[in-house]
């Protein structure tokens, strides 16, 4: 059978593999030839070695505060979602009235586009802030906490929903037995519970994770990068370095180049801890 | 078993529960509430509702719809989404039984780059995917939904991959004695038992392509009739310093709306398919 379903690869797989590579493979390639070179187009390249990686780290460039941004936007917001989402889950695992409306109601914001959402906010925070005749972009912190707001209000349902999952699958024999024993309902948590849904709290973690870190769509809509570019993530440096002049994009394509490398080092990370759960189990 | 302190907390619960939705639905609320007022009374009272004077009626929806042509890019999403999920779950299912089923290089390969194409940030591949796209006249709506077969192939035939494995060979090999073409054998026996990974697949892509920014910006670009959704919304507000509130609100309104009618329609799926996604990815 093998044999004669490998004849018919032409047909099985010929559309994606040319889509993957025009949306893909080719433009992967390129990108990572183009850090090296100097270029306004792609057919205009000469190569200048590690000069771009070199810019790209350099002061001016903006991309070593957008790097401490982001790292402490993704710190405080991977907390704070999963906090909440994780009580909520509890909450919710409690059969109390309502509960099928609730979920509804939670997860529905994950499925509004970042940009739509990002001005949304931004028509909220900045109603809230003209009472005291100011604006959204006035302060690097009002950026920041407004992001760690929205990215709250996006993420909770949708993390909620996994930790659901994984409470719903804890044995309640276990929970029982716990009870029998005389734990209180705070040790029953901390030593039955949160052990059993270990290996949701580990998606929900590099979920949130990477989710925050690679944030573009909100960023641009809420802040973008207002005021003097301090709210400015990663991704928005990255594609303000490409467009928002020319002569800097083999610059911007280097700092692309870096960005995935530390997203890589992210998943890879992610993949040893899932590895590791499974061994346990 | 049920005491009344229990009964007393379960109050409490719900009461925070109904206080956290409330947070959750107040941004929709209040853009809902302001698109019916007049442009010049947002920004002075904001969270009022709108009474005899600051009432506007349909106005704003007229303004921003003359303004943006969002109903054009209405019709232009639903299009390339559509589109987009089709080819994606047509396409991308061939392709994973293909590399499951033959053990060959080329199918490890390929299998392989699908999988790490999933870890790649687009900034990686934004600059040279673009300038690929003008070169082959991909700047067009049918060419959108081809780089989006391209760019979602990854999460796509991965997860149909893992769901492929799981079907025991003897069935397709009953068909192919029986003499059905690998085609036949496919479509007849395989495709129908992939569906609930099919259904998976194409909410996980519809959500990913209906709200996707930056590449119908980069790729389409401002200046054609073909803008889909977030293009139009980021141009209302990016465009003129002088914005016209009123008209953001009603489109803001406008945009959410389809969403919001796909997910009551659809919610179970859609939290189903979300959910496994987040768990397989």
């Amino acid at each position: 059978m093998e044999k004669t379903l490998k004849k018919y690869f032409l047909i099985f797989t010929l559309p994606t593999v040319i889509a993957f590579a025009f949306a893909f493979l080719i433009p992967f390639v390129q990108g990572v030839y183009l850090s090296f070179c100097k270029f306004t187009t792609v057919s205009n390249a000469t190569w200048v070695g590690l000069k771009n990686y070199q810019d790209a780290f350099s002061g001016g460039q903006g991309f070593m505060s957008a790097l401490g941004f982001t790292a402490s936007f993704t710190v405080v917001s991977v907390i704070t979602i999963n906090l909440l989402a994780f009580t909520i889950a509890l909450l919710l695992t409690r059969k109390i009235k309502g509960t099928n409306v609730f979920r509804t109601v939670f997860f529905m914001p994950n499925l509004i586009g970042g940009i739509v959402l990002g001005y949304t906010w931004q028509q909220m925070i900045n109603a809230v802030l003209y009472k005291y005749e100011t604006t959204i972009v006035a302060n690097a912190k009002f950026g920041f906490w407004g992001l760690v707001l929205l990215m709250n209000w996006q993420m909770v349902g949708y993390m909620m929903i996994i930790y659901i999952a994984g409470l719903q699958n804890v044995p309640t024999e276990l929970i029982e037995a716990a009870k029998i024993d005389g734990a209180t309902p705070w040790q029953t948590l901390i030593k039955v519970k949160v052990p059993m849904v270990m290996s949701s709290i580990t998606i929900c973690m590099f979920l949130t994770l990477s989710n925050s870190f690679k944030l573009f769509d909100q960023n641009k809509a809420l802040t973008d990068g207002a005021p003097m570019k301090k709210t400015q993530m990663l991704a928005l440096n990255i594609y303000e370095t490409f467009y928002g002049r020319t002569g800097y994009e083999g610059v911007g394509q280097a700092k692309a180049v870096v960005f995935f490398i530390i997203v890589v080092a992210i998943a890879l990370v992610q993949l040893s801890f899932t590895r590791s759960k499974e061994v346990e189990q | 078993m049920v005491s009344a302190k229990s009964k007393a907390s379960n109050k409490v619960i719900f009461v925070f529960l109904l206080i956290f939705a409330v947070a959750i639905l107040y941004p929709l609320l209040f853009i809902l509430n302001n698109s019916f007022k007049g442009k010049f009374f947002i920004s002075s009272d904001p969270f009022s509702l709108p009474n005899g004077e600051t009432f506007a009626g349909l106005t704003n929806y007229a303004n921003g719809l003359m303004k943006t042509g969002l109903l054009n890019a209405i019709g232009w999403s639903f299009f390339i989404t559509i589109v987009s999920v089709v080819f994606l779950v047509l396409f991308t299912s061939m392709t994973a039984y293909y590399v499951t089923r033959v053990k060959s290089v080329y199918s490890n390969a390929l299998y392989y780059m699908f999988v790490f194409s999933m870890v790649v940030p687009f900034q990686m591949v934004m600059f040279t995917m673009t300038s690929l796209a003008d070169r082959f006249h991909l700047r067009n709506p049918l060419g959108m939904c081809i780089l989006y077969l391209g760019f979602d192939a990854g999460l796509s035939v991965f997860m149909f991959a893992g769901f492929v494995k799981s079907i025991p060979l003897e069935i397709e090999e009953a068909a192919m004695i029986d003499g059905c073409t690998p085609l036949q054998t496919f479509f007849g026996v395989v495709f129908p038992i992939l569906k609930p990974t099919a259904i998976t697949v194409a909410i996980l892509d519809a959500m990913h392509v209906w709200n996707d920014f930056l590449l119908p910006y980069l790729v389409i670009g401002i200046s054609t009739k073909y803008k889909t959704i977030p293009v139009v919304v980021q141009m209302l507000v990016g465009s003129n310093g002088n914005k016209d509130m009123g008209a953001l609100m009603a489109m803001l309104v406008l945009s959410i709306i389809p969403i919001i009618i796909f997910y009551l329609t659809c919610q179970k799926y859609i939290i189903e398919g979300v959910v496994a996604g987040a768990v397989k990815g």
